[in-house]
């Protein structure tokens, strides 16, 4: 392969597959066959960091970047003037098996601009699968995107040979899609995240019976949306969220604050602000509902539209839900401790084991990892002292506010600056 | 009755010969220390234990009977973290197992246990982290070589993930502050001492011994590392959370 050129084309085609957030390499259950090369087992692991502080899993890359459509938020948009570049598939297959046995990656995830249509797009990400699949022996992680539009028969083909397939929404709500992406329809979106499910679901009942039934998407489906782009509040993008994991048995959904890329004033103008804030307690509100055993409309809902900024969404559902407190950490179970602000997952299996020894004090909470500066006012323990004042809702978190030192201040004070 | 320090070599089953000679000799305030830190004093009353295979394998089968899998190698995880004062606190720990009627190990309100249980997740990430960071250059005589110097004695550890993962291509993985590496011949993976040239540069793609296309490479992978930074969200604190300094040396895209 000629260097140079391969050089020129990752640098550009890299590039421009840097706006996808997804980088996960979990999940998946393929291990090493015919001693072969590589496998993607259980934690997906991270080679580096990018120095914005994201993990670097996957070899991501667009085949080309060479598209029909003008979606208003895509740096490849059609009417954007810049460098255009497409690999061939042999290039894409000789440039993941090298990178991989050098430890430099879990894998490829492979994206496209869309060049002729759809089914043309698809047809070339699974010819690149394929080959690693069955050429190559390569037992690593391959994320597919899954094109807006592509055939049934397509994507059960990818399914095969992929370990995650994903459609970005990109936009949460539909009429914010037509205003920004007249081309696309919503229907286009769905019809392959359909097809993937169902795939999903048939292989899962069918590998009971017929063992020899080849995996399909063994790490599933999961999808994207750009925050901050098409003036969405907090509720109607974590309703959508809830949408796709209920109906489409996703994953994971990826929130991804908008970078401004476009002189269009149908977006947020060059260099204003990428709201990562917003973004991280996007997260932490899908973690409450994916893993906290929250319902979104606990956390979100009509009468409560957006997340504060200024603290975490679990403390503010705390604030909010005073009644439920204190809880005896003693007693409570397990559901309910992983409600106590301050209180993680992991404390949590700590605290149910630990407090079969003996009752539990603030002392062994402290070195057991609990934040005491937020835990405090919603917890009892085996000690005497705890927050007897009936502190109003306001004043509680003031304290902890005083008290912390947000890792998210300094951005906060720049984002406030913006409404002096 | 003067109290004893079992002086052992280092090993695993050396430290486990050592916690059986406890045992054996109902020793009531023995210490453990590895030879390592250990500087003969005047007035020492350092004993030297003798390795011994079926006494470590008799202590080893006991605590596993005794504790969850993932407890027992707990123990060992931290073993590997050569902490000056792991080894006391390992021997309260399995002095405090054998002891109990009930499995104890999750009693994390007994402090050496929460501090094997901290010691354990440490070795742990350092495990992780090489699983991540390790890089392989390919040598002239096509075996894909990488140098770590972790921060504990992690490698046997790395085993069988690299075992797992290469299994069509031959490997080195060195750890060049403690002199040893695994060796991958296709077959099985053996215990390796390697020479190496007076001032080997590591981090460097040496003509002499790697292959011309690792410039290739590894141009092609610092081009890729530049392409996916969103300048616009360059963030350098949590860049160094995740990645400190001291693993910058494994990374080539960072040289
Ligand atoms: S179709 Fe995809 S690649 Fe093309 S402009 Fe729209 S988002 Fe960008």
């Amino acid at each position: 392969m000629s260097f140079e050129r391969i050089q020129e084309k990752l640098k550009i085609l890299a590039d421009a597959a840097k706006y996808d957030v997804s980088c996960s390499s979990s999940g998946s259950k393929r291990s090493n066959k015919n001693k072969g090369l590589g496998n993607s087992k259980g934690m997906g692991i991270c080679h580096t960091y990018t120095e914005d502080g994201r993990c670097v899993s996957l070899l991501k890359i667009l085949l080309t970047n060479h598209c029909i459509f003008d979606c208003a938020y895509c740096v490849t948009r059609k009417s954007n003037d810049i460098k255009r570049a497409a690999f061939k598939v042999q290039e894409v297959v000789e440039l993941t098996v090298n990178f991989y046995r050098r430890n430099y990656i879990e894998g490829l995830f492979l994206s496209s601009g869309i060049f002729k249509n759809a089914d043309y797009t698809m047809e070339r990400l699974v010819a690149v699968a394929k080959k690693l699949r069955l050429e190559e022996n390569f037992n690593g992680y391959i994320h597919l995107k899954s094109i807006p539009g592509a055939s049934d028969e397509l994507m059960r083909e990818a399914g095969l040979y992929a370990d995650r397939l994903s459609v970005n929404i990109e936009i949460p709500t539909v009429s914010g899609l037509k205003k920004l992406a007249p081309d696309k329809k919503h229907e286009d979106f769905i019809k392959p995240m359909v097809k993937v499910k169902n795939e999903i679901i048939q292989y899962k009942s069918e590998i009971k019976s017929i063992k020899s039934t080849p995996k399909y998407a063994p790490a599933g489906q999961s999808t994207q949306m750009i925050i901050g782009a098409s003036g969405e509040n907090d509720f109607q993008i974590m309703q959508t969220s809830n949408h796709f994991y209920k109906n489409f048995n996703l994953k994971r959904v990826y929130y991804s604050g908008y970078v401004p890329i476009s002189y269009d004033d149908r977006l947020p103008k060059i260099g204003s602000e990428v709201p990562m804030l917003r973004e991280n307690r996007l997260y932490q509100t899908d973690w409450l509902m994916r893993f906290y055993g929250f319902h979104v409309n606990e956390i979100l809902n009509p009468n409560f539209q957006n997340l504060d900024l200024d603290i975490d969404p679990k403390l503010g559902w705390a604030l909010r839900n005073l009644h439920e407190f204190p809880i005896d950490v003693n007693t409570a179970d397990k559901h309910m401790l992983a409600r106590i602000p301050g209180v993680g997952m992991q404390s949590v299996y700590k605290i149910i084991n630990a407090r079969r020894f003996r009752l539990l004090n603030w002392e062994h909470l402290k070195k057991i990892g609990i934040s005491y500066n937020r835990a405090q006012y919603f917890l009892t323990c085996n000690s005497l002292d705890f927050e007897r004042r009936d502190l109003s809702a306001a004043k509680i978190k003031n304290l902890i506010l005083q008290q912390g030192t947000s890792k998210y201040s300094k951005i906060f004070n720049k984002q406030l600056n913006l409404f002096d | 009755m003067k109290s004893s320090n079992l002086v052992f070599d280092g090993s695993f089953d050396g430290f486990l010969s050592a916690v059986f000679m406890v045992f054996e000799l109902k020793l009531t305030n023995a210490t453990i220390q590895c030879q390592q830190w250990n500087q003969n004093g005047l007035f020492s009353n350092d004993e030297r234990v003798l390795t011994d295979q079926t006494k470590a394998n008799r202590v080893w089968k006991g605590l596993q009977a005794k504790l969850p899998q993932n407890e027992s190698l707990k123990l060992y995880y931290s073993f590997l973290s050569e902490k000056r004062e792991i080894y006391n606190i390992l021997l309260d720990v399995i002095q405090y197992t054998f002891g109990s009627a009930t499995d104890t190990s999750r009693n994390f309100t007994h402090p050496s246990i929460l501090k094997i249980s901290q010691t354990a997740k440490m070795v742990g990430r350092e495990k992780h982290r090489m699983e991540a960071f390790v890089r392989f250059k390919l040598t002239k005589d096509g075996i894909y070589f990488a140098n770590i110097s972790p921060d504990f004695n992690v490698l046997p550890l790395l085993l069988k993930h690299f075992r797992d993962r290469y299994a069509d291509q031959k490997w080195i993985i060195y750890d060049i502050s403690r002199n040893y590496g695994l060796f991958y011949n296709l077959q099985n993976v053996e215990v390796v001492q390697m020479q190496f040239p007076d001032k080997f540069n590591f981090s460097a793609s040496d003509t002499d011994y790697f292959d011309a296309i690792e410039f290739e490479f590894e141009r092609l992978w610092k081009d890729y590392y530049q392409s996916v930074t969103i300048k616009s969200r360059k963030n350098n604190k949590l860049h160094l959370q995740h990645v400190p300094k001291r693993y910058w040396k494994y990374l080539s895209e960072k040289q």
